[in-house]
């Protein structure tokens, strides 16, 4: 009894192991547009690659190697390190042989959920709804020798056998340029910027602490990933820190507390950020839009853009910051575009945008 | 009762006259130097100990002949016993050690990287130390020099209880500078403070050509106020601006100048920052 028990659980194991490792396919023609981009997306969250292509149509023009690097990444970008969490269909538009079908696309990153808003036109192929697939336009930056010769910062620190009295190298020297404040969406927001004033790169995060009315402090934050760390000499950063539920009449005083690491660096790449402009997306949501141009030779993987927004006195009234799912190849133009919000766009003066860059290469090869 | 009292001083002044016999036969030099040898002649025999700030030495010693301890044993300065204990009794007495003569210097220089030209910027301490690494308390001269490319300038500041101190002025050249601490003519030590040049001053660009559509801006030599050169590495940001929006490229200084392509245009203006510094403007297309 007991051994025809354990096969009994083994086979069910077995079993539940199978099925689970079993994602849902399917690859049946769609009868409605909406259906058919469902379908495609569907496949596309499980993976199942082939079954997506079914949904492609042969219109397209798109071999499926394209079209998979299109949804599931190249370059190690950040798509790369992302899966299609959720889509959300609407038909805008539909006709007997044609269809506009808008996919709200949730993909989860690796630095939190990423959206992205498809129009996708759907036509009717061979009796079934088929999905004209855009394949993404990639630039490949012709085959040649790029010389960098940037500069590098090594540090050496003092040594545990040095005289006591012998000096560390000194730590970089920053100045927190302007801080202004302001309640949104229920919380306590603490914006502004950061200059490193050295002639060193530094390391920088910039910390704050609400205090309250009876002098004690309410919050602690820090502005995570809303500032560029690395600073080269003479390099600006803007910085936000939320203070979510924090209300504003509550607070006292803000203590700010900067802080400075002197880091290896390199001066390179250089990113351009070219072609700035505030304009309404297909949602009608104000957005800054533009182009990152990797003015360097090498690939930047994961670009991350931070925009600065001024209003009439060059105060700091709000900054943004959005990554872009795709890696920033020598010289060829990306586009980008970053939240802003839309009750303070009248405001907006003047901007700035910086850019951060992730690369997951190693320095010697 | 004053039999009584006059009783307990009688023994308490025969008491103290007989530790002060006691002490008194140690026969102990009045002064004694860490790192010179002490000589004395104990008027009693038995073990000698005696005990000092980290340190002990213990002796047999005879009466009537020399005691001799070296230089390189009385090290410590401050405050000894000498104990001499014989037949289960001890006399002892309290002696005192100075340090020796200034040997060495310990020296903090602050900061060790500072810009040019900075009033009372740098500071510097030097701790004097004798040969063992005793504090020496008396008034000593020590000298202070910090040169530049062999400019700069010296002082000398007496110690007080051991330290001397100073604070001057960044050069106006940068480089490394030798910050040196003396005291006579043993002790030297030697820090490094890196000069390095101020916020970019009188910041100029000009275009520099056209290349595969763009416009090649670059800035003269980049220097600071008192004409040192800007680091390589440090950002030089342009700005171009035209109906197509707005265009930034975060140029870093290279071989003294910052370069930069931007996007080709017939009408925009471009303008150029270091930081807090703001630069000339251009206009460049004209509106053709």
């Amino acid at each position: 009894m007991g051994r025809f028990a354990a096969l009994v659980f083994a086979l069910l194991t077995v079993g539940l192991i199978a099925a689970g490792s079993v994602h849902k396919s399917s690859t049946a023609p769609a009868s409605t547009p909406e259906g058919a981009v469902q379908s495609m997306f569907a496949n596309v969250k499980g993976h199942d690659w082939n079954g997506a292509y079914s949904y492609v149509a042969g219109a397209s023009n798109v071999d499926q190697n394209t079209f998979q690097q299109d949804l599931a990444g190249r370059d190690a970008d950040l798509r790369t390190y992302s899966s299609l969490e959720g889509v959300d269909t609407r038909v805008l538009h539909e006709s007997d042989n044609e269809a506009l079908v808008r996919a709200e696309l949730k993909y989860s990153t690796a630095v939190g959920a990423f959206y992205d808003t498809r129009d996708l036109k759907v036509i009717k192929d061979e009796g079934a709804w088929k999905v004209m697939w855009p394949a993404e336009k990639t630039t490949t930056p012709p085959p040649q020798v790029i010389p960098v010769n940037f500069l590098r910062w090594d540090i050496l620190y003092r040594g545990s056998g040095d005289d006591w009295g012998a000096q560390d190298v000194e730590a970089p020297h920053v100045r927190i340029l302007s801080m202004s404040y302001a309640e949104r969406d229920g919380g306590v927001v603490i914006m502004g910027e950061i200059v490193n004033e050295d002639t060193v790169p530094a390391f920088v995060s910039v910390g704050a602490a609400l205090v309250g009315k009876n002098g004690k402090d309410l919050a602690q934050e820090s502005s995570f990933d809303k500032v560029s760390h690395i600073l080269l000499p003479k390099e600006v950063s803007p910085y936000r820190i939320d203070f979510p539920a924090v209300k504003l009449a509550d607070v006292k005083s803000v203590r700010m507390k900067p802080d400075a690491m002197l880091v290896p660096a390199s001066a390179d790449p250089v990113i351009g950020v070219l072609h700035q402009r505030i304009e309404k997306d297909a949602k009608g949501r104000t957005v800054l839009r533009g182009e990152l141009m990797n003015e360097s030779g090498r690939v930047v993987n994961i670009p991350h853009v931070l925009a600065t927004f001024y209003d009439a006195s060059g105060k700091v009234i709000w900054v943004s910051d959005g990554y872009s799912d795709h890696a920033l190849l020598p010289q060829t133009p990306v586009p980008f575009a970053v939240d802003l919000r839309d009750d303070l766009a009248a405001n907006v003066h003047s901007y700035r945008v910086t850019v951060n860059e992730y690369s997951i290469h190693n320095e010697e090869e | 009762m004053r039999k009584i009292a006059f009783l307990l001083l009688a023994i308490a002044t025969c008491w103290l006259c007989e530790d002060w016999a006691r002490a008194q036969s140690l026969q102990l030099p009045g002064d004694a130097t860490a790192g010179q040898p002490m000589n004395f002649s104990p008027s009693g025999s038995g073990t000698l100990y005696l005990v000092g700030p980290g340190q002990v030495i213990k002796r047999e010693v005879h009466a009537g002949q020399q005691v001799q301890i070296k230089g390189e044993e009385l090290r410590s300065a401050g405050r000894w016993i000498a104990i001499l204990r014989a037949g289960g009794h001890s006399q002892s007495q309290p002696f005192w050690v100075k340090p020796g003569a200034p040997d060495n210097l310990s020296f903090l220089a602050r900061p060790s990287r500072v810009p040019v030209a900075r009033p009372n910027v740098i500071s510097g301490v030097a701790f004097v130390f004798d040969k063992y690494q005793n504090l020496v308390l008396q008034p000593t001269p020590v000298k202070f020099s910090l040169s530049v490319g062999g400019s700069g300038d010296s002082r000398t500041v007496t110690s007080h209880n051991g330290v001397a101190w100073i604070d001057s002025s960044s050069a106006k050249k940068a480089g490394a500078a030798q910050f040196v601490a003396s005291v006579g003519q043993a002790g030297t030590v030697r820090r490094v403070v890196q000069q390095v040049a101020s916020d970019p001053c009188n910041l100029r660009m000009h275009v520099a050509g056209n290349e595969k559509g763009q416009i090649v801006v670059q800035t003269d030599p980049v220097h600071d106020c008192t004409g040192n050169p800007v680091p390589d590495g440090t950002i030089v940001t342009f700005i171009e601006t035209d109906k197509s929006g707005k265009s930034v490229v975060d140029a870093r200084i290279k071989k003294g100048i910052a370069r930069a392509e931007l996007p080709a245009s017939d009408n925009a203006t471009i303008t150029v920052a270091a930081g807090v510094v703001l630069g000339n403007e251009l206009h460049v297309g004209g509106g053709k």
